[in-house]
């Protein structure tokens, strides 16, 4: 057993493609119409590691999903972590780049991290490997 | 707010971390104070726990909140503080002459 994918709920999956390629620069590793079309299968994967695990931009359609997102974001919590080399250097970058941040960086004895709003109804951690 | 709540709200010593870690920074979510609580201090009470405390201590007046969007953001405000302060001043203002004359060299 593996793990190879890893879910985000998304309000919107276009707005969500542009927000994690071209904001976080992911990259796109599927893009495929499902069913109707109305949805599609999409993932992005790091540049760093583009054989390694994929974030799959999910749609948030389900009537569970938006209150149980509102519920986290109201409270700050993050669901979602990614690893960076340095947090307050993606912090700076992603600032300039005109994203929201909940929480700038912050040194918890062995990590340090931040969180952020995805702008698709998540607010997502990035931390240093510690 | 009543001067019981403000001492009461004092009394507690997870209370008195949360206050300890708002004065390090303002406008923290309630994931950011939790997780400052766990890793800093080794105060693992739950979510809702920390949530209750929060309300006590804004009962208090010594927590602010903030919303903004969708976010909730929560911040120190040590107001009342000076309620106890003027109580019981650190020197009795005796002869009105406070600080004045008062030892040093």
């Amino acid at each position: 057993m593996r793990i190879r994918f890893a879910s985000v709920l998304v309000d919107d999956q276009d707005k969500a493609l542009r927000f994690y390629t071209g904001v976080l620069g992911f990259q796109t590793k599927h893009d495929t119409p499902l069913g109707d079309g109305r949805f599609r299968w999409i993932t992005v994967v790091s540049p760093e590691d583009p054989g390694g695990a994929e974030l799959v931009l999910e749609p948030d359609e389900h009537p569970a999903c938006r209150p149980f997102k509102a519920a986290l974001v109201e409270d700050g919590i993050p669901f979602t972590m990614f690893v960076v080399g340095d947090v307050h250097a993606e912090y700076e970058r992603l600032r300039a780049a005109g994203v929201r941040f909940t929480q700038p960086p912050v040194t918890m004895g062995p990590v340090t991290t931040a969180v952020f709003d995805d702008t698709c109804g998540n607010l997502i951690q990035i931390a240093t490997n510690g | 707010m009543s001067e019981d709540d403000l001492y009461r709200a004092l009394a507690d010593p997870t209370r008195r971390a949360i206050l300890d870690e708002l004065v390090q920074r303002d406008e923290q979510t309630l994931f950011e104070l939790c997780a400052r609580l766990v890793m800093k201090r080794g105060i693992g009470s739950t979510r809702q726990a920390i949530s209750q405390h929060l309300e006590v201590l804004e009962a208090a007046g010594l927590v602010v909140t903030r919303r903004e969007g969708r976010y909730k953001f929560h911040s120190f405000n040590g107001e009342p503080l000076k309620a106890i302060v003027r109580r019981w001043p650190s020197r009795r203002k005796a002869g009105g002459a406070r600080g004045e004359g008062s030892g040093k060299p």
